[in-house]
């Protein structure tokens, strides 16, 4: 592993993916970086008000946010097609905005509220918008690994072109369910490409203290024929070029891609968790690296506007202002929708 | 019609879903080239090539997921979990995943899918290869259940399943496998959630299932010697359930007795007693009683296992506590 290792070190100049699985990507052009941004400051923007109305009572239940992450699913999300499908775990708003899901769609989920995307029915955990190719954030570890390559083989079967990606954490990859989806997707050589977002902790627990060896996913590419792919997480345009390397690999036909993506969340596990067990200079320390400042800066330092990027700043707090007013102001679910949708025909009868 | 064997009808509904369907599949453990474990898919891959016809890793979770993300993208799988003891292992597919999507999502994910497997004792496998988990996915919101009792009925209710937009298990009994039936030549296409009476008698009627509905016939043959005749159902669906079927009878004979091979504790037979008794409890003239396994694990030698499942005695004891 020394070569991963030698190519572990974090620059700031959009590099692009470390590692030998990799094709090189040319520059990024600066509407994708635009692009970019916009949605990394949405996600943030709304992660953030997404908290606030959880201390208010709004939003209830529980929630994980992608605070601090949010270069993995913008730089992903912007190397996709449209008909690409998505797969997300139950840290899974940003990967859900991504793909252009409308904000107050998610935040009336996230409020129980009637306009939710799926009416209240799913919550936080299991955002899914099937028109956008968002096919679902999963809150069972490791399971969505398995149903990415269902969609990836579907599409190679249909010769669709179409690509699964599939997002998942750190402490994924210490579950069965990973490794047989590794080996399934390496052996049928599916268009998938599986993203694990290492910030690092498993819940509470440090993922390398249970973890045997040091980097939880990339280290694990040669057991299934495939090469260590790792990236820096909090850089938007080596997310974006990892992206677009696996995804080109996929469409190839040349099979599914492990991409690690060190990163860190900003927050806890999950509402319930203030995080504290994090030594606080190491939660300083990538703080310190941000990933949206930091992408701020480098737009700028690459001749960017900054009345674009204020414009992009300012658009995204209105946007949110009124999809949290929106989402406000929707009534509660009908309570008819209990026993809707079990079945195809609509219902719930299991008698006849 | 031809006779057939259990084992046989299963390739061929397989055959007849797939020639009539591009976007069916069939993955599992050693279902292609193999003909798979039990026989029951031999020609099938023969016939429809490597691209529909997958054999897979022992990976139980790889093998529904895949068959969940395919039929949530435009395909129509039957996946086989190769002893249904192995759901065991895959459970959080089954249950957390395959039956709640369409729920969770508000009606936006159709899961068009079939999850076939070998259920059930008789072949002295022991405790972890005979298991009787039809009841497994009874409990769980959002599954369709299927176990039929002949080579017709597997055939016309796997086409059934197949074509069915929600997901189904369909449970094959695997000492049924070698037993032989009519099938009628052509297309069959079944509907699930539909009893039949196999035998119609006015003094009780037995409620049975799969492996436990020749038994419960047997059982009817012998009693109709001591004078008493008997209705047999057979279940073939839990999930739809054929109440209608079953109450019906019940007011007409006042008596009900359930035969299930599975360990007694929240079997199926509890539920159709419980509803016959909520429902019907004034058309009863004795007590329901629920034949079962006992509440072990099944054992493996051949005394042991006889032993332990619903004998034909056992049923025609049944029906005579019934009608005290």
């Amino acid at each position: 592993m020394t070569e991963l290792q030698d190519q572990k070190g974090r620059g700031g100049t959009g590099s692009g993916a470390r590692g030998t699985g990799a094709a090189a990507v040319g520059p990024v052009p600066i509407e994708v970086r635009t692009s970019i941004y916009k949605m990394m400051v949405e996600m943030r923007d709304f992660e953030k008000r997404a908290y606030d109305l959880f201390l208010q009572g709004l939003v209830k239940g529980t929630s994980h946010l992608g605070l601090g992450q949010e270069a993995v699913a913008a730089g992903f999300a912007a190397a996709m097609r449209p008909s690409d499908y998505t797969f997300a775990t139950y840290r899974g708003h940003n990967h859900t905005l991504a793909r252009g899901v409308p904000m107050t769609a998610v935040m009336a989920e996230l409020m129980g509220r009637q306009a939710g995307l799926m009416a209240g029915k799913g919550g936080s955990m299991h955002l899914t918008s099937v028109a956008h190719r968002m096919m679902g954030s999963y809150a069972i570890v490791g399971a969505h690994l398995t149903i990415a390559n269902g969609a990836a083989w579907s599409a190679k079967l249909r010769g669709t072109g179409e690509v699964a990606v599939c997002f998942f954490g750190d402490g994924t990859t210490n579950i069965g369910a990973f490794h047989e989806a590794l080996n399934l997707a390496a052996v049928w050589k599916l268009p998938v490409v599986f993203v694990c977002e290492n910030n690092r902790w498993m819940e509470y627990t440090p993922i390398s203290s249970v973890t045997a060896v040091a980097h939880p996913a990339a280290d694990r590419a040669r057991s299934y024929g495939l090469d260590p792919v790792l990236v820096d997480g909090n850089d938007a345009d080596a997310t974006y070029a990892a992206a677009s390397a696996a995804l080109e690999r996929a469409r190839a036909g040349a099979g599914p891609t492990l991409v690690e993506a060190e990163t860190y969340r900003h927050g806890g596990h999950s509402r319930a968790d203030p995080g504290k067990y994090r030594p606080e200079a190491e939660v300083q320390a990538w703080l310190a690296r941000d990933p949206i400042p930091l992408y701020r800066l480098r737009l700028v330092e690459s001749g960017v506007d900054e009345s674009v990027l204020r414009q992009i700043e300012e658009a995204a707090q209105s946007a949110v202002d009124a999809a949290s007013a929106e989402a406000a102001a929707s009534p509660p679910p009908d309570s008819s929708l209990v026993e809707a949708d079990v079945w195809a025909d609509g219902g719930s009868s299991w008698r006849r | 019609m031809a006779e057939m064997t259990y084992r046989d009808a299963v390739a061929r509904g397989i055959a007849q879903e797939m020639e009539r369907d591009p976007s069916v599949v069939l993955i599992g453990e050693d279902v292609g080239s193999a003909g798979g474990v039990f026989k029951a898919t031999v020609g099938v891959f023969d016939r429809f090539g490597p691209d529909r016809v997958v054999d897979t890793p022992i990976s139980e979770q790889a093998i529904l997921g895949a068959a969940m993300g395919a039929a949530m993208t435009g395909l129509r799988p039957i996946a086989e979990i190769m002893f249904s003891d192995f759901f065991a292992v895959c459970w959080d597919i089954v249950a957390n995943e395959i039956a709640k999507t369409r729920y969770m999502t508000n009606g936006q994910v159709s899961l068009p899918l079939v999850i076939r497997s070998a259920n059930g004792g008789g072949a002295r496998f022991g405790a972890q290869h005979s298991q009787s988990v039809e009841n497994w996915a009874m409990a769980i919101p959002g599954l369709k259940v299927v176990a039929p009792s002949t080579p017709r009925d597997v055939v016309g209710l796997l086409a059934a399943a197949v074509r069915d937009p929600d997901p189904v298990l369909f449970f094959e009994q695997k000492s049924l496998y070698p037993a032989k039936g009519d099938v009628p030549e052509g297309e069959i296409v079944d509907e699930l959630g539909t009893a039949v009476v196999r035998r119609h008698g006015k003094d009780a009627t037995v409620v049975a299932l799969a492996a436990m509905v020749p038994r419960a016939l047997e059982a009817a043959d012998r009693l109709a010697g001591e004078g008493v005749e008997v209705t047999v159902i057979d279940l073939r669906s839990l999930v739809p359930l054929d109440v209608t079927t079953v109450a019906t009878s019940v007011t007409e004979t006042g008596h009900l007795v359930t035969v299930e091979e599975n360990p007694r504790l929240c079997g199926w037979g509890a539920e159709v007693a419980s509803i016959v008794a909520e429902e019907r409890l004034f058309d009863l003239d004795g007590p329901i009683v629920r034949v079962t396994t006992p509440h072990v694990p099944l054992p493996a030698a051949d005394a042991l296992e006889d032993a332990a499942m619903p004998t034909v005695a056992r049923i025609m004891e049944g029906v005579r506590r019934s009608l005290q």
